[in-house]
């Protein structure tokens, strides 16, 4: 997966940070949900909840179908066309490789009050904590500093704004940003 | 608030289809901790020794381990106890794999089945919602294929779920309870399930697991990591390759078999094939598992990677680990493709990978020897290999021949008569044991058979060598990073234990060492059981991530319980003592426990008495196996000594029994 970007000061650097998804190598134990949970409870690592986590393996033993995904953006409505995949005479599930929080499936949502996923690629952490837990390399962790183009930048700014906008209104948005200019 | 464990049963009623969840009482939790221990409690409670295994009163236990479903790596297991309609005593075989973590998430420590369901029924646990569902059209099918179909017909993938086949639908004594990878296996817990008209336990859970100190408890699960981490890259030198590493025997992943081959039994634990090993062989079953293995699989939260899914053509995937893949190919004298082949049809039925291979042999054993004939054996085909596939069929549908050998090798003896007692030559407490047969007496191992209460030897030993290693260089290269051990006399026991000589089995290690290495070994087994730890990661391999150090530590930060070394043994002895007290209130005592009668070639009469008494005395029995008032006293479980001495069990003044009853005479 390509990671959160985050733009280092000043310099047009920024850093891109990459969990590298094996397939193959996934024995399917869901460790990596056990720890991402836990980490994202209040207070840190007070409970566990695979249910929780904002990874999860997709995962069907007699097919060999082990799909570990990271909770990506949220959508608000469900794709209008599905696909399914063959990869090696295996038959992926529609949604297998997704990871979006979207209305069609529970994936990717706080059980209780259905709010929203998504992996922050556990912030504050030296790495993330599913890669850290992931004891056989499913998953890796590579970081790798990119030149910054400011194109780039900005169309990540407009997709940002524009989810909003479909959220919130764009009325609502517009005063939300005018409180926190007068803020500044 | 409840930390690590939920707090509440499910407490299912299947003759009157009543569903009620139960808060239970922290105190027990201080006392008898989880799993194995407070199904230990509530079968002495509930099950008085009258009740029949196939009983409706009789209990059916399905327990989620203290710390399942917390963070703390390879705690997955699920503790099923019951009455076992074989042994006709206390059975608590476990599995791992997912279903015990799924129940904690569903809200449940326990779910504790009684009466008997008119008919076949599967239980749908899904958080708070549970119910009991029709499943006639489920009748027959294949354990794992029952799973299957109930995971689409509730459109539900994450649903874990425990299923029997056809075996445990027909009571077979040996019959399994299968759920993904694993299974729970031992002591016909299947058949008690089949009984109960019960095809399937599914859960699915989403709810929180919580931790009483967050940071603590992490810390030490990141240092169990990091030991596997260490252990993996260190394997222990001197020992075969399945007893240097961390797991499970992995017995999917290791290719060179010469060991099992060459000094276990082949045919109904008879043959011994010396020289069998060799390359040209090694080569044929190499390309058999490789081809057949289609991923290493591990169960929930664990890396070790101890089952593979098994795909061979023509035959419907399944799963496996363990020794299963040896079992059955060295029962029929055949090879490995033929066990794999045959293991996917049993699998499906759910039946013990252990126990049905020696019944068949046994039964082949018999009809070659004249006691069993053609007259019993209509239709049988002529080779090995199709007559194993032909009991197999005939033994889980209890037709003919095969209804008798569906109660195992000690049951159908009896009932064959004829000479056939002198074939079940491998059972304790009427069990099928591993086909091993040795020279010279093991004193370690003379107590752990005679004693062990779970009547399999792998669910005993492990934190003590099997034997000694040749120099004392060597010995004391072991010992120089072996932490776990509970104390440090433990090391200087092994230090000087020879392979020859005047400290050398029989007589070394001592009567009282014996005792310290088999009460510690033991006690480890049972620490798992009512946590819910994998053995793999524990109480079985050498030098293991958990230990005895470390336990009380995971306890107290992750269930909140105050907890010490000197305590958690404690527990552990106290609810150690009470399965041996359902035993004993169910006719148990000294006179079984007996290792099988040809284990060894070299007995030693006077020191296996001595032995015994040391050992018996440690434990605070009396001579005859029975716990003594005073030690019952001790451990808060002054209710068994009451029952004891009302039953006649005990005297007033705590001495001797009045007089023996027997677990076989009470069958009807
Ligand atoms: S921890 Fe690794 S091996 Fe385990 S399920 Fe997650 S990705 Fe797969
Ligand atoms: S990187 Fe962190 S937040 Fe993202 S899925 Fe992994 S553990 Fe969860
Ligand atoms: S060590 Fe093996 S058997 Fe034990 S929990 Fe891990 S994968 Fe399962």
């Amino acid at each position: 997966m390509k990671g959160v970007v985050t733009v280092t000061g000043g310099n047009k650097k920024k850093k891109v940070k990459t969990i590298k998804i094996d397939t193959d190598k996934c024995n399917g134990c869901r460790a990596c949900e056990v720890i991402c949970s836990a980490f994202h409870a209040a207070p840190k690592y007070s409970g566990n909840n695979p249910a929780r986590s904002r990874i999860r393996v997709i995962r069907d033993p007699l097919a060999d179908i082990y799909v570990p995904v990271h909770a990506g953006e949220y959508a608000v409505a469900e794709c209008a066309g599905r696909e399914k995949y063959t990869i090696d005479g295996k038959e992926y599930d529609e949604c297998s490789f997704c990871r979006a929080s979207c209305p069609s499936r529970p994936e990717f949502k706080e059980p209780d009050s259905g709010l929203p996923l998504k992996c922050d690629m556990c912030e504050g952490e030296e790495e993330p904590l599913c890669v850290k837990w992931c004891m056989v390399d499913a998953l890796t962790y590579e970081e790798r500093e990119e030149e910054a183009e400011e194109q780039e930048e900005q169309e990540e700014l407009e997709i940002g704004l524009e989810s909003l906008a479909d959220k919130y209104g764009m009325q609502k948005l517009k005063d939300a940003i005018a409180r926190m200019s007068k803020k500044d | 608030m409840r930390y690590a464990e939920t707090g509440f049963n499910l407490e299912v009623d299947l003759t009157r289809g009543n569903i009620e969840r139960v808060a239970t009482d922290p105190g027990d939790t201080e006392l008898y901790l989880g799993g194995l221990g407070t199904n230990a409690k509530i079968l002495w409670d509930r099950v008085p020794p009258e009740v029949e295994p196939f009983s409706p009163d009789n209990l059916l236990i399905f327990a989620a381990g203290l710390l399942c479903g917390t963070p703390a790596t390879g705690c997955n297991r699920t503790i099923v106890s019951t009455i076992s309609p074989q042994t006709r005593l206390m059975a608590f075989s476990m599995m791992g794999g997912f279903w015990a973590p799924e129940l904690k998430y569903a809200g449940y420590d326990k779910v504790i089945l009684r009466g008997k369901s008119p008919d076949l029924v599967y239980l749908w646990i899904n958080n708070d919602q549970v119910e009991i569902r029709d499943a006639s059209h489920l009748q027959g099918k294949g354990a794992i294929e029952t799973s299957e179909l109930i995971r689409q017909e509730l459109k539900e993938p994450k649903a874990q779920v425990a299923a029997i086949g056809l075996a445990g639908e027909n009571r077979v004594y040996f019959a399994s309870i299968e759920q993904s990878k694993s299974s729970a296996s031992r002591g016909g817990i299947g058949a008690v399930m089949g009984d109960k008209g019960l095809k399937a336990i599914a859960v699915r859970g989403t709810k929180d697991v919580n931790i009483a100190q967050p940071v603590e408890f992490l810390e030490l699960c990141n240092e169990v990591l990091e030991y596997i981490k260490f252990r993996e890259e260190n394997p222990i030198p001197g020992v075969m390759p399945i007893l240097a590493g961390l797991g499970s025997p992995q017995e999917m992943k290791v290719h060179d078999e010469k060991w099992h081959t060459e000094n276990f039994m082949w045919g109904n634990s008879r043959v011994r094939k010396k020289d069998f090993w060799n390359e040209e062989i090694a080569k044929e079953w190499t390309d058999t598992m490789e081809n057949a293995r289609r991923r290493l699989i591990s169960c929930f939260n664990c890396p070790m990677e101890c089952g593979a899914t098994i795909s061979l053509p023509g035959l419907p995937t399944y799963m496996m680990k363990c020794f299963t893949k040896l079992t059955y190919a060295m029962a029929a004298m055949s090879d490995l493709d033929f066990g794999l082949r045959i293991a996917q049809r049993a699998t499906e039925y759910g039946v013990d990978g252990f126990s049905t291979p020696q019944v068949m042999a046994f039964a082949l054993e018999l009809y070659e020897n004249g006691v069993l004939s053609d007259d019993d054996m209509p239709g049988m085909p002529s080779d090995t290999e199709g007559r194993f596939y032909w009991l197999l069929d005939k033994i889980v549908r209890r037709e003919g021949i095969g209804d008798v050998l569906a109660n195992g090798t000690y049951w159908a003896a009896k009932e064959i008569g004829n000479g056939a007692e002198a074939y079940a030559h491998n059972n304790i407490k009427k069990h099928e044991q591993l086909p091993l047969k040795l020279s010279m007496l093991n004193p370690i191992y003379f107590l752990m058979y005679a004693t062990g209460e779970k009547i399999n030897i792998t669910q005993i030993e492990g934190q003590f060598p099997q034997a000694p290693y040749p120099k004392r260089e060597q010995r004391e290269e072991f010992v120089k990073d072996w932490f776990q051990v509970p104390d440090e006399k433990f090391k200087q026991y092994f230090l000087d234990w020879e392979l020859r000589g005047e400290k050398s089995i029989p007589y070394y290690p001592t009567v009282e060492m014996t005792c310290d290495i088999v009460d510690w070994q033991e006690r480890m087994h049972y620490i798992d059981d009512a946590l819910g730890m994998c053995a793999g990661l524990s109480s079985f391999p050498l030098k293991p991530p958990y230990h005895i150090h470390n336990y009380p530590k995971f306890i107290s930060s992750g269930a909140g319980i105050d907890m010490d070394e000197a305590k958690l043994t404690q527990a552990a002895k106290r609810y150690r003592t009470l399965v041996r007290a359902v035993n004993i209130r169910r006719g148990m005592r000294r006179k079984d426990d007996k290792p099988p009668e040809n284990h060894w070639k070299k007995r030693f009469p006077e020191l296996e008495k001595e032995l015994l008494d040391g050992y018996y005395k440690f434990k605070g029995w009396n001579n005859d196996g029975v716990p003594t008032k005073e030690s019952l006293h001790e451990l808060g479980l002054d209710y068994v000594s009451g029952d004891f001495i009302k039953r006649g069990i005990l005297t007033d003044n705590g001495g001797a029994p009045s007089k023996e009853t027997s677990a076989e005479n009470e069958k009807k």
